[in-house]
Order: structure tokens, then sequence, then C-alpha cells
């Protein structure tokens, strides 16, 4: 196989790489060294590897990076640090949204879809937006409560 | 509302700064911004990638193993079979613990070499320098099997004449209670009740698979970076490899979910080994599928209960036999074993008790740890048993149970007296309040509510010896450090050492920080399993931040020239209680102290209660240092055309001591909860002739957002716990009474009894059918 040359746009850096055309986003993110994004399935079942695509959240295994050439991508770690969290970070660590935390980057990606068109979301609707990430320690509740927080926060802050 | 909701006994705990409080676990930001580096997230420079090659028979000889084709693969390190590493071999079953005697051949060799028991048992290892070379090399290895008998079914395998997984016999184990006399009790009974329930397996489905990367070190050291719980296997390993105790290292990182599924040694023996030969880095990380092929599920078992009752409910007699699958080979069933025999009564007070265990061999999926260990198989069973005997009474089935409820004082089944609180009515008529009024029925949908009570063990079995070590110590900006071999794997383990030494040292829980699992470089702790780190790490760490306290008060009554008494410390300043405006900082204390030569750091080690093994006979005697009690509550809808369970309310109440951190409390009580709710409803394994034929999340489904309702957390706090400031154990005991509850409350809205889990639609149906 022989490797192809993309551009991926990677939290507001841009790196050239060589990559086999059968090779996946997650894989790529990861090998860059993007760690955040976490691979639990490889196979779309889990939402642990969820990045932004274009603006679009995207489970990262079931792209291929070549699709992603010349794409803006936006991880979890791209959205905040610990000295400056996005509203959703501070609030899922706040309510106790996090245990083992794996994952916690997807669900945070999948959140941010939500509210992006959805500011004030019912329990509901972020019941739906997060169906397709698996979380096998908090039993969703305080996952729930931490996007309504980071939703009332977004509001008065005025941030997204 | 269904039951009176009685107030609790008066109960005075001390007011608390930081314990208790809901604050953000000091773990959680840095999971949150994608920080925390995970087992998997390891490079090293020179690093090869490891692979595993796996039994595609449940039970053959191997005739012929050929890795010649494999090795010659440019780009491949090495192939490691088991002829190459005779002496790998895990000891399973930790002799002289259980009272048994350690079965001839329990030992699993880490690679088989002769004869494979089950499907998916690693064969060979392969370390290359690519993933893809890694992958191709395993296709090049060439195998020839002979097929032999294999026994898939535990009652078959006790047979005479049964397929033997490996000799002598098929008994991996068997456990017994005798107290009182069961035959005089069934003559004293009005009524005799008999049921048989069939539980199934469960996969733990973390969401990080198996991962880690070994290397050795300038010391000649093999370091294993590894998501486990027991960072104390460096010793097994060690053994197994042929290298001393000391020339291994693990770096135990956050664990990405382990549920008791990293509690035996996964990947690290395979690293440990690639390592050695290769001399290099090596890292391992399964694929989903991998997963769940090589770790092992929690047991199944069948369970048979016999009891008599008067008429009013009392038990006069049990009788209870079980039987476990423990797989191909026994690594943790028999301690399994030990606590399904040991809870199988129920929290009742039963004079007459009769007990029969068996775990035995098959050429299935091994099993072993599972959060709750045994205890949730044995609650499904005695909570439907309990809900039958108030049927064919007439009687409610919270009646019948306080009749026989467990109160502080009363002995187990095994003469062990339970000296903490035991609030079994109070969590049950909680959790029932919790779901109020009954939604009516409507069209083919009838709506049932049922609830389902427990005791769990928290700490491990008491002739185990069990110690937990922690350091805490006072820096001189008045920042304060931990240092413990904890393996966190979500559930706040070493946030709760944070809010403890927090609150013994008064300073905010911002100036603490935990360092971890490390095997050589921070003292060690214990497994995290058996809901015991809590109990054991939290009281190491309360005694070690207490020794502190106690220096730094001691040089703060020299400066106030005040008593101790009359000092405390709040906010990062000692100060005088009756004057609270005469301050001193921690951080001029801290000089003060160091100046002086006076210790700022202390290395406590906390002992649970020693005892003797039971005994085996009678199973007579202590077993677990204390019980956490609670209750669950489902309200469900059963649509009786299509056989769909809906669950419309649930709600968990246990007494869990005292909560050290409020929001990681209740994310336990309401994560375990919902995993004990897919147990009940959804989680359905599939094994065919020994093969897992759902090794995937689209197979083997756990809830998603959208399946359960959110379940109301009840907390109390009895202050009764061995733990620190009164804390007995939730991680475990959150999952126990969930499945029971759900299959009562279906029970409750049809009418008729399902005493098989999960309880899927075509159950349900086929339950309408015989009723």
């Amino acid at each position: 196989m022989k490797p192809q040359m993309i551009t991926l746009h990677i939290n507001g850096r841009t790196h050239y790489v060589a990559l086999n055309p059968n090779l996946t986003l997650l894989v790529a993110l990861r090998d860059l060294g993007y760690t955040d994004v976490k691979s639990g399935c490889e196979k779309g079942d889990c939402g642990a590897c969820a990045v932004f695509l274009n603006g679009v959240a995207v489970n990262s295994c079931l792209v291929l990076a070549a699709q992603a050439d010349e794409g803006e991508i936006l991880t979890a770690a791209g959205l905040g640090t610990s000295e400056h969290p996005h509203p959703l970070q501070t609030a899922f660590s706040d309510a106790g949204a996090i245990q083992c935390g794996y994952c916690t980057p997807g669900m945070i990606i999948s959140a941010k879809a939500l509210l992006d068109h959805k500011p004030h979301p019912t329990d509901a609707e972020i019941r739906d937006a997060i169906s397709g990430n698996l979380c096998r320690c908090t039993g969703y509740a305080q996952i729930i409560q931490a996007v309504q927080s980071a939703a009332e926060k977004m509001d008065a802050g005025g941030e997204g | 509302m269904k039951y009176q909701v009685k107030p609790l006994p008066q109960v005075n705990l001390p007011e608390l700064r930081t314990v208790g409080k809901p604050l953000r676990k000091v773990d959680a930001m840095g999971k949150a911004v994608g920080d925390t580096v995970y087992a998997g997230d390891y490079s090293m420079p020179r690093m090869l990638h490891g692979k595993v090659f796996r039994s595609k028979q449940s039970s053959a000889r191997i005739t012929r193993l050929d890795v010649s084709k494999a090795r010659a693969l440019p780009g491949v390190a090495c192939v490691i079979t088991g002829f190459d590493v005779p002496n790998a071999r895990l000891v399973s079953d930790m002799p002289g613990q259980t009272g048994q005697k350690q079965r001839a051949g329990s030992d699993v060799p880490v690679l088989a070499s002769e004869q494979v028991r089950f499907y998916g048992e690693p064969i060979a290892l392969v370390a290359a320098e690519t993933l893809e070379i890694a992958d191709k090399a395993l296709s090049l290895i060439e195998i020839d099997y002979e097929p032999l008998p294999g026994v898939y079914d535990p009652l078959e395998a006790m047979k005479p004449g049964a397929p033997i997984v490996t000799p002598p016999d098929n008994i991996v184990a068997r456990w017994k209670i005798r107290k009182g006399d069961v035959e005089s009790g069934f003559e004293q009974a009005d009524l005799i009740v008999e049921n048989t329930f069939r539980i199934p397996y469960q996969e733990h489905a973390y969401l990080e698979p198996e991962a880690g990367v070994a290397w050795i070190d300038e010391r000649g050291a093999i370091t294993i970076r590894v998501s486990t719980q027991v960072i104390e296997h460096f010793r097994t390993i060690a053994r197994a490899v042929g290298v001393r105790q000391n020339k291994i290292h693990i770096q135990g990182t956050m664990v990405g979910g382990g549920f008791g599924g990293k509690e035996d040694i996964t990947i690290e023996i395979y690293l440990a080994l690639l390592a050695k030969h290769t001399a290099r880095p090596v890292k391992m990380v399964y694929t989903r599928e991998e997963s769940f092929l090589a770790h092992a599920k929690r047991h199944p078992y069948v369970i048979k209960h016999r009891t008599g009752v008067k008429k009013n409910g009392q038990i006069t007699a049990s009788k209870i036999e079980m039987i476990s699958d423990s797989g191909a080979y026994p690594y943790l069933s028999p301690y399994v074993l030990l606590y399904t025999t040991v809870m199988a009564p129920g929290p009742y007070r039963i004079n007459n008790v009769q007990v029969d265990a068996i775990s035995v061999a098959t050429n299935n999926p091994y099993t072993s740890a599972f959060r709750g260990f045994g205890g949730p198989q044995a609650c499904f069973a005695y909570e439907q048993q309990m809900d039958d005997i108030a049927r064919q009474l007439g009687l409610d089935p919270l009646e019948v149970r306080k009749v026989n409820f467990l109160r502080t004082g009363d002995c187990t089944a095994t003469g062990q007296v339970i000296e903490s609180a035991t609030w079994l009515e109070e969590t049950a008529t909680r959790a029932m309040a919790a779901l109020g009024e009954q939604t009516p029925d409507y069209g083919s949908v009838k709506i049932g509510q049922g609830f389902a009570s427990y005791f769990q063990s928290y700490g491990r079995i008491t002739w185990m010896h069990d110690t937990s070590q922690a350091w805490v110590g006072l820096e001189l900006d008045g920042t304060v450090t931990i240092r413990a071999g904890v393996p966190d794997l979500g559930a706040g383990q070493a946030n709760s050492l944070c809010q403890i030494a927090a609150e013994v040292l008064g300073v905010p829980l911002e100036r603490v920080t935990i360092y971890t699992t490390d095997s050589a470089l921070t003292p060690l702790s214990g497994t995290s399993t058996a809901t015991r780190q809590l109990y054991m790490s939290g009281n190491a760490a309360l005694m070690a931040a207490t020794a502190v306290r106690n220096v730094l008060l001691n040089r703060a009554s020299k400066y106030f020239e005040e008593d101790i008494e009359a000092l405390d410390i709040a906010d990062g300043k000692a100060f005088i209680k009756s004057d609270p405006s005469q301050t001193l900082d921690l951080v001029d204390l801290a000089k003060m102290c160091a100046s002086e030569g006076m210790h700022l750091s202390n290395l406590a080690l906390f002992k649970a209660p020693f005892t003797d093994p039971i005994n085996p006979e009678t199973g007579q005697g202590q077993v677990w240092p204390d019980f956490t009690f609670g209750s669950f509550a489902v309200e469900a809808a059963v649509d009786t055309e299509t056989g769909e369970v809906t669950i419309l309310k649930a709600a968990a109440c246990h007494d869990i001591g005292r909560a050290i951190n409020r929001a990681a409390a209740e994310g336990q009580i309401i994560g375990g909860g919902m995993q004990g709710l897919g147990y009940g409803l959804m989680e359905n394994l599939i094994v065919k002739e020994g093969v897992i034929k759902t090794p995937s999340l689209t197979e083997y489904l756990i809830p998603t957002s959208m399946d359960y309702p959110d379940i109301q957390a009840i907390i109390l706090e009895s202050g009764t716990g061995l733990g620190p400031f009164g804390a007995k154990g939730i991680g475990e005991p959150s999952l126990t009474p969930a499945a029971p509850a759900a299959a009562s409350a279906i029970a409750n809205a049809l009418g008729v009894s399902i005493p098989e889990i999960p309880i899927t639609p075509e159950k349900v149906l086929a339950a309408l059918e015989r009723a």
C-alpha cells in the first residue's frame, strides 16, 4: 500500500503526514499524539473516539484519515485546558460526571455538538444526543446534569 | 405511598469541613481536558508491538505448533511459545488462603503448549516493529489440533464419565454451611417453598480495553505501565518470568474501568515476557473482541432454595444448593463461591441453615471477579425466594422480610456477629417511597413495583490478613502530599484519601496532591477490589494524616502556650478554638517544625481484623470485617403482547456509613445500579460450545443513556462502618440488589415470577404462557 500525503488541521495546528490510505482517522490522531481521542471498539459502537470534523461530530474510527484531508478537526483537548477549561469540561468535573474518564472526551464532543445547535436542551434531548456514547461507570445521570449545568453557564456567559 | 417511612435512629455525626462534601475529585479535570494518559496512550523509543496468538478450539490437544515462518518474517523481533517458557505459570487459587488445598494443575500456564481448554486460550506471543507486521506474523503461525471431548455445562461436568478439564476431576471448589438443624426446622414450618434460579454470565465491558507498555530500565528491572486493579501482581509476574521480585516494577495508570475484570493478571505477564526476550520496549493493546475473549466473566450459577416458613413469614429453615461454572481455569472461583455461599441465605436471621456449594470446571470462558463477587447471584436468588414466600403466604413482601431481617447483634449463617447498623427496613421503605404512587396499567401494559434488599461485605476475607499503607506529608509551602499504591478505577479511590487528609490537616482539597499506583515508589496499599480501598487505605491515610497533625499541634501548642486540646487546624491555619482570631499559618508552622527536626510525614499501616479460616465442615467463623446494607426499588411496565419491559422509575437507598465525597458516592450508587439493571434485563453473553458468540458492544448490549431512567440515589449515614469517619463501602454493594428488584417489579406486574435473568421479552412471553 502506498502512503498518501494528507493535511490535517487539528486543534489549530497543521500536520502534513504520509499515511496508508486504509488508516482510520482515529489511528492517525492517536499516532500524532492526540491521545485524548480514545479507542474503545474501533467499530463505531462506543463513541469514545468522537471528534469534530469540519464542525460535525463523528466517530473517528469510522472515518478514513484520507477522507479528512484538509479537514478541520477538533478534539476534546482542543476545547480547553485545565487552566482554561470549556464550560462542559468544568461542568463534567464538578457534577461527578467523570468516573474512569475513558468515555469523557467523546461524551463532551457529543454534548458540545448538541449545545452548538440547541443551547437549551431537554433531558430527553441530551439523552438522545449522547446515546451513541457508552459509559459503563456513571449510569448517565450526572452526565446529563453536567450538560444542563454547562448549558446554563454558557447561556449566562455567552460562551460556546 | 405503599410503606410507612419511619424516622431513622438518632445518629450524631461530627460536623466535618471537607469530608462528605460533593467536591470536584482531584482526578476529574485531567480527564475532562484529555490530560490523563491511560495505559494505551504511552509510547516508548524503539517500541515494539505485541500480539497474542489464541486458540480457535475450546478443547483440543495441540499436535503441531510451528512458528518458524512467523519468526522469519522481517520486522518480527520474537515469537514466544509455551515451549520457550515452560515455567511461566500463574498460580490462580492462592493455596492456603481459602482453607482448601491447592488443586493439582490449578495453576494456569501463561501459554498453552500441549492442550487448550478454552476458546481464546493464549498459545504464542509475537513482538514486531509495527502492529501490521505483528498481525501478519500471527497469520503465519501454523497449528494443528486434535479435538478433545469438551464439557460445556457444569451439571454435565459433574457426572461420572464427563470429560475432565484438568485432572483429577472437575470439582474446583466446595464450601458448605451447617448451622442448627434444617430437618427439624422444616418440621416446624407451615409451608415449604422451593425454587431453582438460573443466573447468567456478565461481561465487564469497561470502555478501556486492556493495555500497557513494558521495558527494561537502567537498573535491569522490567517496568510495566499497565491498566490494572492490582499492582501487587508484580510478585506473581516475577515468579512466572523468572526474575527477582524487586526487578518487576509496575506503574499502574488511571484505569479506564475495571469492575473486577482487571483484577486478575491481564496483559502485564505477556508484556513482561516480551520485554525480557527482546530487551526492547513492547506495547500491547487488546481489540474489543480480544478483550471479550481474554478476560474472565461473572460466574453463571444455578441456585436451588428450599425454605421452611411459618404463616407469619418467619423462616424456620433454609437449605440452599448452588453450582457455579468456573470455566477452564479456577482463577478466583473458589473465593467467589465462598462469597455466594455465605451470602446465600440473605440478610435474614435464620437458625437452621444448610448450604452446599460447588464450583465446576468446564471448557467455557473462565470466570472470576466481577463487581459483587458472587453476591449479586446470591441476592437474585434469595430475594426472588422471599417474594415467592410472600406470594404463597398471601403476605406483603416487606412484611415477610421484616419478620426475618438481620438486626445489629445478630449472627450471619456462619456465626459472625454483625456489629454495625443493619438498616434494611429503613432503606427498603425509603427506596419504595421514592418511586411514589404506582402508574396505572394501560392497554396491554401492566405496571408493577418491587424491591430487593441485600447485605454485601466490604473488605477482604479476614483470614487473608489484609493490610494497607499510606504516606502523608506536609510540604514547606503548606501543601500536602500523599503517596499510596492505590489503583484508581474512577470510583474516587485516590480522591477519597485526599479529602480525608485535607480534613485532618485542615487544608483545602486543592492543596492536596496524591501520587499513586507504583509498586516500587508508593507504599503498597493492596488491591482495588473487594470494596476495600476506602475502608483500608482510607484508614491508613487517616492514621498517617493524624500523626502529622499531632506533630503540628504539638508545636503549635508551644507557640500559643495552650493545650493541644484547645487547638484546631482549618483553612491552612492552626488556631485557638476559643479565640479563632489567634492563628498560625501552616507554612510558618511547617517551617518551625522542619527547623527543629520534627517529622512532617508519616507512613501508616492499617490492618483489617485478622481471623483464622472458617471451619471447613460447618462454615462457622468470621468471613469479612463488616457488611453494607441497602435496598433497591423499581417500577416496571411490561407489555404483555410484546414482552417488552420498560423501567419507569428506579431508586436505591443504601446506608454507606458516612459519605466521604457525596457526588462520588452517588456516582457509585447510580452507576452500579445501572450495571445491575443491565445484568437483570439486557446483558446477554451467548456462549455455544465454549465460544462467545457476542464479542462486541453491538452484540453484547450494555445500558445506553436511552435505556433506563435516572436512578434516584438516597444516601443514609449511620456512622457505624469500620472505614474512616464511620464509612462503609458502596462500590460493589451498589450493583447487588438492582437485578432482583427489577425481577420483583416485573413479577408484581405480571403475577408470575421469572426465575432467570436476563429477563428478555422472550422470557416474559414464555412466563405468561406458563401462567
